[in-house]
């Protein structure tokens, strides 16, 4: 088990994590969302041992990781530009931890076979890296991490240059690997979908910390931060202001887009500014209706995108004509 | 005229200006062929005729004598060998320079680099006499160790100098290295760090990583710097005579030996076209090596970081102390040696006064009765001066008409272009023994020098002509001249600006590289005529403290000349022009 305790790193002076803490149990996939200069991929370099924190912990199977160099640590990585080395072959680049550890030339043959008939590459041995396509270059990437039978496997966006069809395919397969292999992961990425279609869990990172932490589902129902709404695309956020609490335990807020009625678990005070998240689903019997004058429709496949003269934005079944005005059921959630 | 006949006519005359942009063959032009008359009557009577005259020389029976073709067989062993040694010294200090200079970042990073440069800019004598000052039996090491030990013996027969051989070889390093840390450190620092993350996640620890992963991907570019390297070592001609002691002879200075010390003209010919051949080798080797990258790596720069762990400190700090003290050493100690006196005056017996003077160069002005020259050695400056005004004007003269055919380029530049950069791949004492064999009866005349410079000169001044003349935008001419502008107005608005400054870079080429040409002057020269390298050379081969300081306080002047020569020459630099 990974277990990393309150890292914290500065960039050219600046603050880059300010104390950073979560664990990766074995078997489990890990997935940091974040936007790009959040730190992630610092984050991951440090793990890996190719930086080192200005303070902090990282430790695995309970023993420090602080002492030990890179090469010894036993964790795959995988990149982006999936860092194939270009004067070696195929087999040569899956074989070259193996060889590192000085392994038996005929156990090696027999490993790298494996390892690409797990990628779907059989045959491709002798192929130059530099000849592969995008897709292939990066089942090379993940064969010769996963050769080395690596105690934890990072990934630093390695889907992020391939386009959408490929990236699909490719994130169903790595996902199946992962299962079958039970290798611990960390996966890096700033792509919400990637994040939610490949991790047992979430963390989301910013500003230097980590503000969410969840199951994908857990994490979607209720992302309990502006930030994690806004950065996941969660729906419309809106400023209120709390008018006072209801018989049942519920609070009313008021608006610029009219009084709601908000299901929350913070202690909230009467005239205090909070922050709700209005989702743009219509959803029947709920008590909350959004209402505003159709500016723009956008077609998208089994939906429309319907955004209103006063800003909000809502996704229905039927197009609605420009200019009509229209009012929508909607869920509404306090973001404290 | 309607609309899409104009924009046919438009398209096409836009098409036409693209095939002479892009230097697709056109057809031949009368005005190309005289823009050539004059380079290549030039380059025919000073070049390729006396080229010939060499190979016939050769060719002759009696000059391809068993005994003649032993004689040369340790000459050439020789010369490879020190080449050899210089290239793999050169590396030594010069890969792990690179690494410095590519990964990371430190104070006075700039400064350190030009430093390393400078050597490689500067005249071969005046590389040859700053190692003299250093090391050299007179130099500033020899007599430190004589004024902390006096009694151990006297100043000449010193035990504290350095070995001649030890001292090319250093000589070499210092020269060369800078080429080294061009080349390599360019592949270095476009090489993707992420390589070498996922060769260390891998399990190679970091010198396996260097081993399996850097170095393959570097070999391409190390393989070239050590070709260059070797062609600049293989053809030393003025390292190997100044601080060789004539013990030494590579085929450059036997070629000169031959010639004129043993008046065996066939044999130097001989040597000298063995020396062809092998540059010429080396040549399309290298260049071959250039042209083709057998690993395509997506370049991506990696930004140089400040060291950080102790181990990169201390690569960083010594190896910062080390290139600086040097490079700086021997560059400072040639203008201080030439300002102190640290032996015994003329008729001055016994007690060495010590102090700073500048007898030496008060004595350049002086016609001494039993001087090496006829003349003043000032007179040297001024003649120096004079030829290499001469070289100005008439490689200037030849240059322009080339480089213009050349920036707009026919079927005959295709066959031309390699052509007259052939001069710049032969050894300059080849050069001059050409000119012996061919001109020998017009020796006597003074005027032989600036054409042997011109030769040396011209390929340069072409080089920095043709791409300004090419960059002049076509669009720009057409503009002006469709706001109104008659041709001589455009010329003088458009042209000439741009070509100014191109002309002036070209002249401080040309002027510089005349002040330091050695290898053919020497050999052809007049000795009432003598130019700044000739009269260090003379200099430095006869014996007392007042020649040799006056060759130091001369190799000064020719390396402050030199120095300015550069600075200016970077000045008038076009901004995109590369330097290799």
């Amino acid at each position: 088990m990974l277990e990393v305790r309150s890292l914290y790193k500065t960039y050219e002076g600046k603050p880059l994590l300010t104390g950073i803490s979560f664990t990766v149990a074995q078997g489990e996939t890990v997935c940091l969302l974040g936007a790009s200069g959040s730190g992630k991929s610092t984050l991951l370099r440090m793990i890996a041992g190719l930086e080192s924190p200005d303070s902090g912990f990282i430790s695995f199977n309970g023993l420090d990781l602080a002492a030990i160099p890179p090469h010894l640590r036993d964790f795959g990585l995988v990149f982006q530009e999936y860092a194939l080395f270009p004067h070696l072959s195929v087999s040569d680049n899956v074989a070259f931890g193996l060889k590192m550890r000085r392994m038996d030339q005929s156990k090696i043959a027999e490993r790298v076979a494996g390892m690409l008939e797990l990628v779907n590459l059989k045959g491709f041995e002798n192929r130059n890296v530099t000849d592969l396509s995008g897709g292939e270059g990066q089942r090379v990437a993940l064969a010769r991490a996963l050769a080395i039978r690596p105690r934890l496997l990072m990934f630093d966006e390695p889907l992020g240059a391939l386009d959408r069809t490929l990236r699909e395919g490719l994130l169903d397969e790595l996902r199946s690997i992962l299962r079958k292999t039970q290798v611990p992961a960390i996966y890096v990425t700033h792509d919400q979908e990637e994040a939610f279609a490949i991790a047992d869990r979430v963390l989301i990172l910013h500003e230097g910390k980590i503000i969410r932490e969840g199951t994908p589902a857990g994490v979607w129902a209720n992302p309990q931060a502006v930030y994690v709404a806004e950065f996941l695309g969660l729906g419309n956020v809106l400023e209120g202001k709390v008018r006072g609490k209801k018989k049942d335990g519920k609070w009313g807020v008021g608006s610029e887009f009219g009084n709601f009625i908000v299901r929350c678990s913070h202690k909230h005070s009467k005239g205090e500014n909070v922050r709700l998240l209005a989702r743009p689903f219509e959803v029947r019997n709920e008590a909350n209706v959004l209402r505003g004058v159709v500016s723009d429709v956008v077609f998208q496949k089994d939906r429309y995108k319907v955004t209103l003269d006063n800003g909000l934005y809502l996704y229905v079944k039927d197009a609605p004509k420009v200019g009509r005005k229209i009012s929508v059921r909607v869920k509404i959630e306090c973001l404290g | 005229m309607s609309r899409s006949k104009q924009a046919h006519t438009e398209t096409r005359r836009q098409g036409i200006r693209f095939s002479l942009s892009t230097g697709v063959p056109v057809h031949l032009s009368t005005s190309h062929i005289l823009l050539w008359c004059l380079p290549l009557t030039f380059l025919a009577l000073a070049f390729f005729f006396p080229l010939s005259k060499i190979f016939a020389l050769t060719l002759l029976p009696s000059t391809l004598t068993p005994e003649n073709l032993r004689s040369t067989q340790h000459v050439v062993f020789f010369t490879f060998y020190q080449a050899s040694l210089s290239t793999f010294l050169t590396l030594l200090l010069g890969l792990p320079s690179a690494v410095l200079f590519s990964r990371f970042d430190f104070r006075g990073k700039t400064l350190l680099r030009a430093l390393t440069a400078i050597p490689f800019l500067m005249p071969t004598v005046v590389v040859a006499a700053s190692f003299n000052s250093l090391f050299g039996a007179r130099g500033l090491l020899s007599t430190f160790h004589s004024f902390l030990f006096p009694l151990s013996s006297d100043i000449h027969s010193s035990t504290f100098t350095l070995h001649p051989f030890a001292a090319i070889l250093l000589a070499h390093i210092f020269y060369n290295t800078t080429i080294v840390i061009r080349i390599v450190g360019a592949a270095l620092s476009t090489l993707d760090p992420k390589l070498e993350q996922t060769a260390r996640s891998l399990g190679a620890d970091p010198f396996r990583v260097w081993l399996n992963v850097t170095l393959p991907l570097l070999r391409p570019s190390i393989l070239a710097a050590s070709l260059l390297v070797f062609l600049f070592d293989f053809t030393s001609f003025g390292v190997i005579l100044l601080l060789g002691n004539s013990q030494f002879s590579t085929l450059e200075t036997e070629i000169y030996f031959q010639a004129v010390r043993h008046f065996d003209l066939p044999l130097a010919a001989l040597l000298s076209i063995i020396q062809l051949f092998c540059t010429l080798i080396f040549s399309i080797l290298y260049s071959h090596l250039v042209t083709r990258t057998p690993h395509p790596i997506t370049p991506r720069s990696t930004r140089p970081l400040k060291p950080q762990t102790l181990r990169q400190k201390l690569f960083v700090a010594s190896l910062v102390i080390l290139l600086s003290s040097f490079f700086l050493l021997p560059l400072a100690s040639l203008p201080f040696r030439s300002f102190a006196r640290l032996e015994a005056d003329r008729g001055q017996r016994g007690e060495v006064q010590y102090g700073f003077t500048a007898d030496y160069y008060e004595e350049l002005f002086v016609n001494r009765r039993n001087s090496v020259f006829y003349v003043p050695p000032f007179q040297a400056i001024l003649n120096s001066i004079a030829y290499a005004s001469a070289t100005v004007v008439l490689s200037l003269l030849l240059g322009f008409p080339a480089a213009f055919a050349l920036a707009n380029p026919t079927r005959l530049e295709k066959i031309l272009d390699p052509l007259i950069m052939l001069p710049l791949g032969s050894s300059a004492v080849m050069l001059g023994l050409g000119f012996i064999i061919t001109y020998g009866k017009w020796l006597a005349s003074p005027w032989l020098v600036p054409f042997a410079h011109t030769l040396v000169a011209l390929p340069f001044v072409i080089r920095t002509l043709q791409p300004a003349i090419a960059s002049i935008p076509q669009r720009l001419r057409q503009a002006a001249s469709s706001l109104g502008a008659p041709p001589l107005s455009v010329w003088k608005n458009i042209d000439f600006p741009i070509l100014r400054r191109a002309t002036l870079a070209a002249a401080t080429f040309a002027f510089t590289i005349s002040l330091g040409e050695f290898g053919a002057t020497l050999l052809i020269a007049r000795p009432e005529y003598p130019t700044i390298p000739v009269a260090i050379e003379r200099f430095l081969s006869q014996p007392g403290g007042l020649n040799y300081g006056q060759a130091m306080a001369m190799a000064t002047i020719l390396m402050a000349l030199a120095i300015s020569g550069i600075l200016l020459a970077e000045k008038f630099r076009l901004p995109n022009s590369r330097e290799f």
